[in-house]
């Protein structure tokens, strides 16, 4: 696949540089980016040549390379690859200021038997169970219809995005207000149309519970009353969010799909759903592939807003696997039990985006 | 990222056309609403907001737009201790430091090191690609404690060091621009050899001025996300007067903002403003910039 992505581009041309083809467009970046390694060649240029005049400029041309890449290697080097190396030591340490004990897998081992940490990761399965499909498929649909040449598709496009580009404390602020039990607009609109206020934010109960209790009046057991309304509170807001990103991405993949198959199709008589399912959601598959992985991991890095909505509550109704991390840093100071909890999410991460490699690799359909 | 439409018969809006336009509209509304609520929330008194009222104004209330909100925002925001200068100003002139100093400097060395692994013959450099690359596999929470720990020891908490530095490289910066540098053909530096140039004489004055399109994609992309952060700077910093945007927003609604829902909603259209600002101006550029890669946690 990486060479095709290559093969695919038309050979670049000097005039074409500056404004065409900006390589920033979604459908080339989002390929695994191993396409042009081959490209260049290097030490093509420098076989076969001898004589010290070129020797030295050679030996020039890899000074200035190595000078090129010095601050961001030695940026890479220093703020990414050895805070690893530390975490691996701090995690192993009981650490106040510097390590205190070496106390070896206790921190992991105390994570592993922690039901916090249990809890932080099924409260992030469930948020990313829940607003993946969700995101995805509002995106998938939104963007379909767009697709079918809509008036005005320029302003929805950019309606859309707004969301998007808000900085996440201010529209996590204007959602906790909105979401407010007292002077928040949802809770005027359910009293407008009988339905009793909710807690929102602040509701840890299930949300089947809930909807059982206030529209039928009736109780459900414990182990099915659901997420909790302020999980799902969350979920609301980050669908808000990210949905127009998604659009924006399956946009651009449409326009990938090439026209001809839906002409050869309809002279076939086949139309509308029968169209989508077998044209267009096919082809579609690389892209809703790329935003499946990085949906997913979006969901594991879900903090700013769960942050400045709820700081995990109420409980820990809300503490995903990264504001469980976070509290364990900055409210608890405990440096070596939150570097072990942080790499143990890692694991999880890893993990999952190799089953997820492995499950929708198979499905994904490249061209 | 030009849209081609699916082509479709001719013929007159049909119910299914209608619903269509239904369900845009009702989701265009959806990513507004906030915005709007935000805004009229921001000029209406305490009163108001307490007794929820949704439209205060003539012809069904007697209010006049509350602007003064603002002003009382940045009273009740409060005030440096030492200079007496409003701590919004700080806020905002952090943000716009930590942003330039980000911007800039991810923008550089994203530009060397990308011209040295596109163009120059430098033994290990596929190598060096494959690690820049990987170091994007890694979640920024797994090198979250050991990074702030660095901060400790290399007395950069509560300075703009931490807040800027350990992300001037930015490996999708280095990546893109590497990419569009591969495009420009290699005729051309053999031309500008021809004329007496060098590698840095020909990387100024004629690839960095072909690759605006590139840094500028660059640039916006390092933009917002340093304009959004707040998890980072909520760690290494903890005067007030060295607080980002986004953490005096979080530490104004944890407090008094709390209460005068009003003012904290005049401080986020503050905060969220120049990031509208620029979206128009830059639309199109912007959102093919925040799509190539997700930026945003």
């Amino acid at each position: 696949m990486g060479a095709r992505c290559v093969a695919q581009r038309p050979p670049p041309e000097l005039m074409a540089v500056p404004s065409a083809r900006s390589p920033a467009s979604p459908p080339v970046a989002t390929q695994p980016p191993r396409s042009t390694v081959h490209v260049s060649a290097p030490g093509a240029s420098a076989a076969g040549r001898g004589g010290a005049r070129i020797t030295r400029r050679r030996l020039s041309e890899i000074g200035l390379g190595y000078t090129l890449l010095a601050p961001a290697v030695v940026l890479l080097l220093t703020f990414e690859v050895f805070p690893i190396v530390y975490g691996a030591y701090i995690s192993a340490c009981d650490w106040r200021l510097q390590c205190t004990q070496f106390v070896g897998l206790d921190n992991y081992t105390r994570a592993l038997t922690d039901s916090a940490m249990w809890h932080a990761l099924l409260v992030t399965a469930t948020y990313a169970l829940i607003s993946v499909p969700l995101q995805l498929g509002l995106g998938l649909w939104i963007a379909y219809l767009l697709y079918q040449k809509v008036r005005g598709q320029e302003m929805f496009r950019m309606l859309f995005f707004l969301p998007y580009i808000t900085s996440t404390v201010a529209s996590a602020a204007v959602w906790s207000y909105l979401y407010s039990p007292d002077k928040g607009i949802l809770n005027s609109a359910l009293r407008l149309i009988g339905l009793p206020a909710q807690q929102w934010l602040t509701e840890p109960r299930g949300v089947f519970l809930l909807a059982a209790q206030s529209l039928l009046g009736v109780s459900v057991p414990l182990w099915l009353q659901g997420p909790s309304l302020a999980l799902v509170s969350l979920i609301a807001f980050t669908t808000w969010v990210f949905v127009g990103y998604d659009i924006a991405i399956f946009l651009a993949g449409l326009g990938n799909v090439p026209t001809e198959l839906y002409d050869a199709a309809k002279v076939d008589g086949a139309s509308g759903w029968t169209l989508f399912r077998n044209i267009t959601f096919p082809l579609l598959s690389p892209t809703t592939f790329f935003l499946l992985i990085f949906t997913v991991i979006g969901t594991f890095k879900a903090f700013n807003h769960v942050w400045v909505m709820t700081e995990g509550g109420p409980g820990d109704a809300t503490t995903t696997a990264s504001v469980l991390i976070f509290q364990q840093l900055y409210q608890n100071n405990r440096y070596g039990y939150s570097a072990a909890l942080a790499f143990i999410l890692f694991a999880v991460i890893l993990l999952l985006t190799v089953v997820q490699n492995r499950l929708a690799g198979r499905r994904v359909v490249y061209d | 990222m030009a849209v081609v439409s699916a082509p479709r018969p001719r013929r007159p809006m049909s119910l299914t056309r209608a619903g269509v336009y239904l369900v845009l509209l009702l989701g265009a509304t959806a990513s507004l609403l906030p915005f709007v609520y935000m805004l009229m929330t921001s000029v209406k008194s305490y009163s108001s907001v307490v007794n929820n009222t949704l439209w205060p104004w003539p012809p069904f209330g007697a209010e006049s737009l509350q602007l003064q909100n603002y002003a009382l925002a940045i009273q009740a925001i409060g005030f440096d201790r030492q200079t007496g200068t409003p701590l919004l100003v700080r806020y905002v002139a952090n943000s716009v430091v930590v942003t330039l100093g980000i911007v800039l400097g991810s923008l550089l060395t994203s530009v060397l090191a990308a011209y040295a692994l596109a163009r120059l013959n430098v033994p290990g450099k596929n190598l060096l690609f494959l690690f820049v690359l990987a170091v994007i596999m890694v979640p920024e929470d797994a090198t979250l404690v050991p990074k702030v720990v660095l901060m400790y020891n290399l007395k950069w908490y509560n300075t703009y060091m931490a807040l800027i530095v350990p992300f001037t490289v930015n490996v999708f910066g280095i990546f893109l621009l590497r990419q569009w540098f591969l495009q420009i053909p290699k005729e051309l530096f053999e031309a500008a050899v021809m004329d007496g140039m060098g590698h840095l004489r020909y990387l100024i004055s004629i690839v960095i001025p072909l690759s605006k399109p590139a840094m500028l994609t660059v640039a916006l992309l390092s933009f917002i996300w340093s304009w959004d952060s707040f998890k980072w700077p909520l760690l290494v910093t903890r005067d007030s007067n060295m607080r980002v945007l986004g953490v005096g927003l979080q530490q104004f609604k944890s407090g008094e903002g709390g209460t005068n829902v009003q003012l904290l909603m005049a401080f986020a259209i503050l905060v969220v403003v120049p990031v509208l600002v620029f979206y128009f101006l830059t639309q199109k550029q912007f959102r093919e910039a925040v799509t190539t890669v997700g930026i945003k946690g």
